[in-house]
């Protein structure tokens, strides 16, 4: 049952749109930041563009995919309409009026701070309350996935939530506490400093304020690809889900080991100490466990489908796959980006190994690699299989959407390798101008070219996603069979109240936010050698 | 939450998830916070108290050795972006006054024929500065130092405001305007030189730089020798020290020439 499907498109055009921007931008920036251009002389247009760059691709793009595809997943899932709809369209409102009022500022030059605000920089009040009103829209969604769960729950009591609907409201459960941290830090931190009620920051704290959301931002973006994985490629590729309680065991403890571990961005920081970097670390690491067995569930899966298609042997079955459906695909090169990607995060997260790759071109290739790659090709994968049942127009260009996805992935392939390998040679990220010319810097040149590159590639790929989904409004209507999801090989009939709510895991989750964000956090703010003068952008222009 | 069956504080699912959460917590506690900074080699930690305080990062003098104290007289003043904005008019008029003291090397506008710096229009906080320094010892000038010494705080605010106040001129540099040199666009990444124009004017301003636009060459010039060779120290951080001691004799030259033929920020070049 799909009643909402107005709400659920205007999300995903949303998304898709503010996504091109940024896509266009982050394309130019390679480009005339490699030896392909001369400098263009002026950091302040590379730093805006960065900034544009990152508040769309991290709070926007990712918040409206996860809000609409969340949207789409209750009503089909659950069979019931939106409880809510009006309320899910002020939330929607929200996040656009809060993306076109942190975005004008932007482009004026007046919030030239990057996205992860960088205190003591401090820019235009527009720009942080523009993220605030983005962050109050994505709470009414989360606010709406908990009463439509919970009416459900009312009227099928006893029954196990299905898994897309359990997985989901995991994620916004995750969203909400995580983008506490941030908030924590516009609202009481930046804002009254921005606004002019006083001038000077408690920077050190700001920072682990921001750690707190920076890294379970990551798997609130990564929830929706990971959804798609576990119900949408079993279904597309005709196969059925290896295991119900792995993917909710999956679920849970995202909600549980994503959110306690954000200090392993700030292993270079001195004001926080170095117990709790471990113990940070030590939490990192679990991470990869729901990531582990995920990728043992989804290969698990895939096999079904690979023998019920006829596939026989230790491989036979990998032959049999429809290598020809997108989603078969996109989820391929997703699972491969994921792979490289995740094994770069466990140098990152660890305390010594990091400080050899710590704020270089390695990290910038990371994320971009994870989230860009990985997660992203599967937000085009979620629009591919959605699209046609929000639009009633089937997506008829198959190999229009094969060729997209090839190019996606061997864009951020030709982008990311090299971003990782010079930042090895120990080139730092986050700078505009690089003197290529230099003995010391003239081996990372041809690399920054290749990337460069594979930026255009990407632009190319984004141009053919739009051209897919443009074609799709051309067709001619057709009908279309009700949106479902994958279903486990063995359904269970009755699941364990744990593994069927969310009370004990969002207990854990606090209590650990307690543990290892309470003492570092009341430290740094009784601390007053940490206030520093903030540092107005364009104050004295 | 809703929980058809609300779960209990004795449902095994409650008891073995907390159980390992709580295990990994203390194991990883006890070997972050005490079996980790023991074990290093180079650990200063005097015990196992000192060592946990360590890990968990009490600031904390350390007990050992006081820190190293500079043997000269270090800036007192605080930079902020909002420094001295909106000065009252009164302000302004007994800045007015006490200025004539200063015309003689500053120029009665405010803008120099003596090589000095010109004054009209530049930041307030700026102005404030350098006479705090100059009176508190952390900057030292044969002929700036007595004059700073009677001044009082409001004395300084004033003579602040009212310079900035005074309408920025063009100076006199017959060069005419000079391109912008690699130092002041690029700087140099691989000596860790910012460049110039990302404080002092030409990319941007930030909070405590002076603009530079239309002051004397040989003005800038024996600022930035003065501060490679440490002769004046009192810039905070040592920004602009660690800055002149890398800059090349052809940099500083290239760089004084520029901003001297550039026209005071606000002022069209045609008005000269």
């Amino acid at each position: 049952m799909l009643n909402s499907r107005r709400l659920i498109l205007a999300h995903f055009w949303l998304a898709f749109l503010v996504f091109g921007i940024a896509l266009v931008l982050g394309a130019w920036q390679m480009f005339i930041r490699s030896p392909l251009h001369t400098w263009i002389s002026d950091p302040e247009w590379y730093y805006r563009s960065v900034t544009a760059h990152g508040t769309i691709m991290g709070y926007v793009f990712p918040t409206l995919i996860a809000m609409g595809f969340g949207y789409a997943i209750s009503e089909s899932s659950l069979g019931q309409p939106l409880i809510g709809p009006r309320w899910a369209w002020a939330g929607f409102g929200l996040v656009l009026v809060g993306t076109v009022t942190a975005i004008i500022p932007v482009s004026l030059g007046r919030a030239t701070v990057l996205y992860t605000f960088y205190p003591p920089l401090i820019g235009n009040p527009f720009y942080y309350i523009g993220v605030v009103l983005v962050v109050v829209g994505s709470w009414i969604w989360v606010a709406l996935m908990s009463i439509n769960l919970r009416a459900w729950k009312k009227a099928n009591p006893g029954r196990p939530v299905p898994l897309p609907m359990f997985a989901n409201v995991a994620g916004s459960y995750l969203w909400a506490w995580t983008a506490v941290g941030a908030a924590l830090e516009l609202l009481l931190q930046l804002i009254p400093v921005a606004l002019g009620l006083t001038s000077t920051i408690n920077v050190g704290l700001a920072r682990v304020f921001f750690s707190w959301t920076l890294h379970a931002i990551v798997y609130f973006w990564l929830i929706p690809t990971y959804i798609a994985y576990y119900t949408i490629l079993p279904r597309a590729i005709g196969g059925k889900i290896y295991s119900d309680t792995m993917m909710r065991l999956a679920f849970i403890t995202f909600l549980v080991v994503a959110m306690p571990i954000g200090i392993h961005h700030t292993f270079g920081d001195p004001q926080v100490g170095a117990g709790f970097k471990f113990v940070h670390s030590t939490f990192t690491a679990l991470v990869a466990l729901p990531t582990l067995i995920t990728v043992f569930t989804i290969c698990a899966s895939v096999e079904i489908a690979g023998r019920l298609r006829g596939g026989r042997g230790l491989f036979g079955w990998l032959a049999a796959l429809p290598w020809n459906n997108p989603i078969m695909l996109a989820s391929a090169f997703s699972f491969v980006m994921l792979g490289f990607g995740g094994a770069g995060g466990l140098i990152n997260m660890s305390y010594q190994l990091d400080a050899t790759v710590h704020n270089t071109q390695w990290v910038t290739g990371h994320f971009h690699l994870i989230f860009a790659g990985a997660i992203a090709i599967m937000y085009f994968a979620i629009a591919y299989d959605l699209w046609p049942h929000l639009t009633g127009r089937a997506l008829a260009d198959v190999a229009l959407m094969r060729a997209q996805l090839w190019l996606w992935f061997v864009g951020m392939v030709v982008t990311t390798f090299p971003w990782h390998w010079v930042g090895i040679l120990g080139m730092p990220r986050r700078m505009a101008y690089f003197d290529y010319s230099s003995p010391m810097l003239s081996a990372t040149a041809f690399p920054v070219e290749i990337s460069a590159f594979g930026a255009i590639i990407l632009l190319a790929s984004g141009v053919l996603f739009f051209a897919v989904l443009l074609r799709g409004e051309a067709a001619a209507r057709t009908q279309t069979e009700p949106y479902r999801f994958a279903t486990a090989v063995h359904p269970p009939a009755v699941v364990p109240a744990a593994l069927n709510g969310f009370g004990l895991w969002i207990a854990l989750m606090v209590g650990l936010t307690i543990t290892n964000y309470g003492y570092p956090i009341l430290e740094l703010a009784t601390q007053p050698g940490g206030v520093v003068p903030a540092v107005y952008i364009g104050a004295q222009r | 939450m809703s929980q058809e069956t609300p779960l209990s504080l004795k449902d095994p699912w409650v008891v073995r998830s907390v159980a390992v959460v709580a295990a990994i917590f203390i194991g990883a506690t006890i070997l972050g916070f005490v079996v980790f900074p023991l074990a290093q080699p180079t650990a200063r930690a005097s015990g196992l108290w000192d060592a946990i305080c360590s890990a968990a990062g009490i600031a904390r003098e350390p007990t050992s050795q006081k820190p190293i104290e500079p043997n000269f007289t270090v800036s007192p003043a605080v930079m902020t972006s909002d420094m001295l904005r909106g000065a009252d008019a009164d302000s302004i008029g007994r800045g007015a006054t006490l200025a004539q003291q200063c015309a003689i090397c500053h120029g009665p506008t405010g803008v120099s024929r003596a090589d000095s710096p010109n004054l009209a229009g530049q930041y307030p906080a700026v102005i404030y500065k350098e006479l705090q320094d100059f009176q508190a010892g952390a900057r030292v000038n044969a002929i700036m130092t007595p004059f700073a010494l009677h001044l009082s705080n409001q004395d300084m605010i004033d003579l602040a405001s009212y310079y900035a106040y005074l309408p920025r001129l063009p100076a006199y540099h017959p060069a005419g305007v000079l391109p912008a040199p690699r130092i002041v666009i690029n700087g140099a990444p691989l000596r860790n030189i910012a460049p110039c124009g990302a404080c002092h004017g030409a990319l941007d301003n930030k909070a405590g730089s002076p603009w530079l636009e239309g002051q004397s060459a040989i003005y800038i010039k024996s600022q930035l020798e003065a501060f490679a060779s440490d002769e004046r120290r009192n810039d905070i951080s040592e920004q602009m020290r660690n800055i002149a001691r890398r800059l090349t004799p052809q940099e500083i030259e290239e760089a004084a020439q520029y901003y001297a033929s550039q026209p005071s920020p606000g002022v069209q070049s045609g008005a000269r």
